[in-house]
């Protein structure tokens, strides 16, 4: 019992819930309820879009239109029952989410909410413009929903349909947030490269949560115009569509039931606001968009997060969340055998205009070697390094792995070989726990979708990732800073974090950019081990290294660059006494 | 009916007069965006108020603007003095007196006095700028300062909830009643087929007046290269020794003066409501995005466009007039955004 303590607010929320319209309260409490499950849905839907995912949308409002209306249509005009459009009416909202996300998921930066912005009023106006939605004046006489021939015309009878629709929603959003697809959407907002580089489809991510968020937008129009029993275009406009980000943003953008507390603060305060409000200051001045307006910069100013941490805090805290120990392994991909050729870089070149960073660059990394690459500040490595890993393209030559050729591939491509990879700049989601961070890395390693990761039945795969996540951290010894967020570690453990992840890939090849910088002296030996260690074991690593010291005593093979140009590889021994390496190192005659 | 010569040169007139006022919102979007990352979405409210308030001094009465100047300047003025709790200084509490308090009292004791007087049009229309553009000095203050270094999409938000307070304030200072002042100069002249007012003429002569002005402004003088150093790089600029600060205020009281100069212009022409300016504003957007949110001729150019576009599907589709315009600008976005530079969002 104790250990789901933090259970019980949600609980007790919704015995609240349950016993609400039994209880003698003034009718208006109930459509305030129910108003507020209604908002709930698209503001859970914004959560998911703009406070994760990282996407603004000021258009919501137009998918709960699509919902209403098409209901609507189908129920006045051709004798649909109310139930039977439900499905119709989210796959029309899915419909025309589609193209519309397609076209503005690729809207970048301050763009897409101005597009949104655009679309929410095309479509507002084109609402009250279309004779078969009835123009201005809209659809009356829209059938009430009915459970078993009994229909749901008060305001009481719907508050269930309402709520079990929300709950759902939100206990499905959670699910879906805490999967391996929910993953890659935390990670749309700053740390796509890093998630690109592991696998997942970024333009995908940003699209089901551009779905998702219209799904449960068109879901809330559907019940509206089944409580309504009328609608027309006004509900649906660019106003609404604020007053639901504004929700959000009380809330809390990143929190889903920060979702139905902001939506629950806003109504309330409307409400308040429209009863109070003109015996203060006289009669038809409607002073809520003030005060609504004035809120939404006051809690961007004072609390950016919105206020439902603070609500958070109250609540008893979660217990720690245990591995789940899974009985399955994860496939493990077979190794090439040691000394043939892993990856094969062949007269690579890049320009940047007339700018050579890289110039006819040709080296190998064979199966089971370490290799270093090193030169002076300038010399080209890193982008030798883009050039293997992807996120620089070659203006000519090739880079190959195992005979194939990964020119053009893009990082997401060139994950599925094996090839993981670590930033020199460490890219990791600060929010998410060190154990999800890792368990970025082993997203190519499971296949659970949306649907499955919604309802919950990707659980024996979750178990497998977090497992395999919870190996690799304890392999790096990391262990004890499992549970909490990555952006509590130091910069050293956060590199060793970044391994931590690339070995949740099951690489065959690890490729580390300048993974000993900013570590201790202690730490450098004990990366030197764990790298030995994996060499012993079959993968190969390749490394841009600035601290000789530690390239040196480790690598078997060296590369070194001067100017973007190849000056010298080999044994590190016999590489040392290069004279053209000394030069370019200490400077003098060459 | 159809397309004729004589309609055909009456929609491109129509569509030259609004793309012209929508050019000068356009500019001024592209100002604040430029120097502050502010997407300045309050800017139609700054037109409607222009409007509304230019009608209510036509017809002799004092508008609610210099009380809701004087509202701004103390909200102002209160929060600079809970800014400075800690540690108050006598010179800066005697500037921010007087300008937070003795400006805005000023601007009320004149509008006061000067209202009944039935002075000429252009000392009225001159009023009305004078009230509306110190706006932007307590809206920046108040709203923005405190958020310069937030992202552009919370700047944005922002940005609306400014939008909704001001709309809201317009409603109540203004009522629902739509207002439409009377012409700077009512003549008119006809050259060939075409009539044209001395209304549309003045609109394209302020236009390009503030044009040319902005230009020498952010070429030949101080405070406008320090503007444009805010523009390229906030922090280099001030590492050089310019306060963003004080060129952030400079391009939101630009701004506030144009949409002012906006509304004087606009009013005369069609009726304006307290929400009728969002709509104006955001066709200014569409020809700011149209310029990439960047170039000011490229921007000037396009908000002809929106205007023309505008007049010729109010002619030809005039129930589709505003899904037309708005529609318009998705693909140009898209276009826009895979040109950008794509780079990692934090």
């Amino acid at each position: 019992m104790i250990a789901n303590k933090h259970l019980m607010p949600g609980i007790a929320a919704i015995v609240v819930l349950a016993v609400l319209p039994l209880l003698p309260v003034p009718p208006f409490w109930i459509t305030l309820a129910n108003n507020v499950g209604l908002a709930s849905l698209v503001a859970i839907g914004l959560v998911l879009l703009t406070g994760v995912g990282g996407l603004t949308s000021f258009g919501q409002a137009a998918f709960c239109g699509f919902g209403a209306y098409t209901t609507a249509v189908l129920t006045t005009a051709h004798g649909f029952s109310p139930w039977m459009t439900l499905p119709v009416s989210l796959l029309i909202g899915a419909a025309v989410a589609v193209p519309l996300g397609l076209m503005t998921v690729r809207l970048s930066g301050h763009y897409l909410p101005l597009g949104t912005i655009a679309w929410g009023l095309a479509i507002y106006y084109l609402f009250g413009r279309i004779e078969m939605l009835g123009r201005y004046d809209g659809i009356t006489g829209i059938p009430p929903l009915n459970i078993a021939g009994y229909p749901l015309l008060s305001g009481q009878s719907i508050f269930y349909v309402i709520w079990i629709f929300v709950i759902l929603t939100a206990i499905g959003a959670q699910n879906l947030l805490n999967s391996r697809i929910g993953r890659g959407i935390r990670a749309l907002r700053g740390g796509g490269q890093a998630a690109e580089a592991f696998g997942v489809n970024i333009e995908r991510a940003k699209l089901i949560v551009f779905i998702f968020a219209a799904i449960v937008a068109a879901l809330s129009g559907w019940l509206y115009a089944h409580m309504q029993r009328s609608v027309n275009s006004t509900p649906f406009g660019l106003n609404m569509g604020i007053e639901y980000m504004l929700m959000a943003v009380v809330g809390g953008s990143g929190y889903i039931w920060g979702a139905i507390f902001g939506s629950a603060f806003v109504l309330i305060v409307k409400e308040i606001l429209q009863r109070v409000m003109p015996e203060l200051v006289g009669s038809g001045i409607n002073v809520e968009m003030v005060v609504f307006g004035i809120l939404l910069v006051a809690i961007l100013q004072l609390a950016r997060n919105g206020l439902w941490p603070m609500v958070a805090r109250l609540m008893p805290a979660k217990s720690q969340r245990s591995i789940p120990t899974s009985v399955r392994k994860l496939a493990k991909r077979t190794l090439a055998p040691p000394g043939s050729p892993l990856i094969k870089v062949d007269r690579a070149r890049k320009a940047f205009g007339g700018l050579v960073a890289v110039s006819d660059v040709s080296f190998e990394v064979k199966a089971g070697q370490i290799v270093g690459l090193i030169g002076p500040n300038g010399a080209g490595k890193s982008t030798t390094f883009n050039l293997i890993t992807g996120i620089a393209s070659l203006t000519s030559g090739s880079v190959s792995y195992q005979g194939q050729p990964l020119t053009g591939n893009s990082p997401r491509e060139i994950a599925k070989h094996g090839i993981a990879r670590t930033f020199q700049h460490a890219k990791i989601l600060p929010d998410m726990s060190v154990l999800e961070n890792v368990a970025l890395g082993a997203h190519l390693r499971g296949s659970a979708g949306v649907f499955r990761s919604f309802l919950r039945l990707d659980r024996e795969e979750e178990a497998t990732l977090l497992a395999e996540a919870a190996y690799q951290l304890d392999r790096v010894g990391l262990s004890q800073y499992r549970d909490r967020p990555a952006g509590d570690l130091a910069l050293g453990q956060i590199r060793i974090l970044e391994i931590a992840r690339a070995l949740a890939a099951d690489p065959t090849i690890l490729l580390l950019d300048e993974p000993a910088a900013g570590l201790r002296h202690g730490e450098k030996q004990e990366l030197a081990t764990l790298l030995n260690k994996l060499r012993q074991e079959g993968v190969s690593v390749l490394l841009v290294e600035h601290d000789m010291g530690f390239v040196m005593g480790l690598v078997d093979h060296l590369v070194v660059l001067d100017f973007g140009t190849l000056i010298a590889e080999g044994r590190p021994a016999d590489v040392r006494r290069h004279p053209a390496v000394v030069a370019a190192y200490l400077g003098g005659v060459a | 009916m159809h397309l004729d010569a004589t309609i055909a040169t009456f929609l491109i007139q129509d569509g030259l007069t609004n793309g012209a006022v929508y050019a000068l919102l356009g500019l001024a979007i592209v100002l604040v965006f430029s120097v502050t990352r502010v997407i300045f979405i309050p800017q139609g409210e700054f037109v409607a108020y222009g409007a509304l308030t230019l009608a209510t001094l036509d017809a002799g009465n004092v508008p609610g603007t210099p009380k809701l100047l004087l509202c701004f300047g103390v909200a102002a003025f209160l929060l600079d003095l809970w800014s400075w709790r800690r540690d108050l200084k006598v010179d800066a509490l005697a500037r921010n007196f007087a300008l937070n308090l003795g400006l805005p009292l000023l601007i009320y004791g004149a509008v006061l006095y000067l209202a009944p007087l039935q002075l000429p049009s252009v000392i009225r229309a001159l009023m009305t700028v004078l009230i509306i553009a110190p706006m932007g000095l307590y809206v920046y203050r108040i709203a923005y300062r405190p958020l310069a270094d937030a992202s552009v999409l919370v700047l944005l938000i922002t940005s609306v909830g400014v939008h909704l307070a001001m709309l809201g304030l317009g409603l109540i200072f203004f009522g629902p009643e739509g207002l439409r002042a009377t012409p700077l100069h009512d003549g008119s002249f006809t050259m060939g087929p075409l009539l044209v007012t001395a209304q549309s003429v003045l609109i394209y002569l302020t236009t390009i007046l503030i044009m040319v002005a902005l230009y020498f402004f952010f070429e030949k003088t101080l405070l406008g290269k320090a503007l444009r150093a805010t523009a390229v790089n906030r922090l280099g600029a001030r590492l050089v020794g310019v306060r963003t600060q004080l060129t952030g205020v400079t391009a939101f009281v630009l701004a506030a003066t144009i949409a002012a100069v906006s509304g004087v212009l606009m009013g005369p022409i069609t009726t304006i409501y307290y929400d009728t300016g969002f709509l104006i504003g955001l066709k200014g957007f569409v020809a700011a995005i149209l310029g990439g949110m960047g170039s000011f001729p490229v921007t000037a150019i396009a908000a002809i466009g929106v205007g023309m576009v505008e007049s010729f599907a109010s002619f030809f589709a005039s129930n589709y007039k505003e899904i037309i315009v708005f529609g318009l600008i998705v693909p140009v976005l898209i276009w826009l955004s895979i040109d950008a530079v794509h780079h990692e969002e934090e």
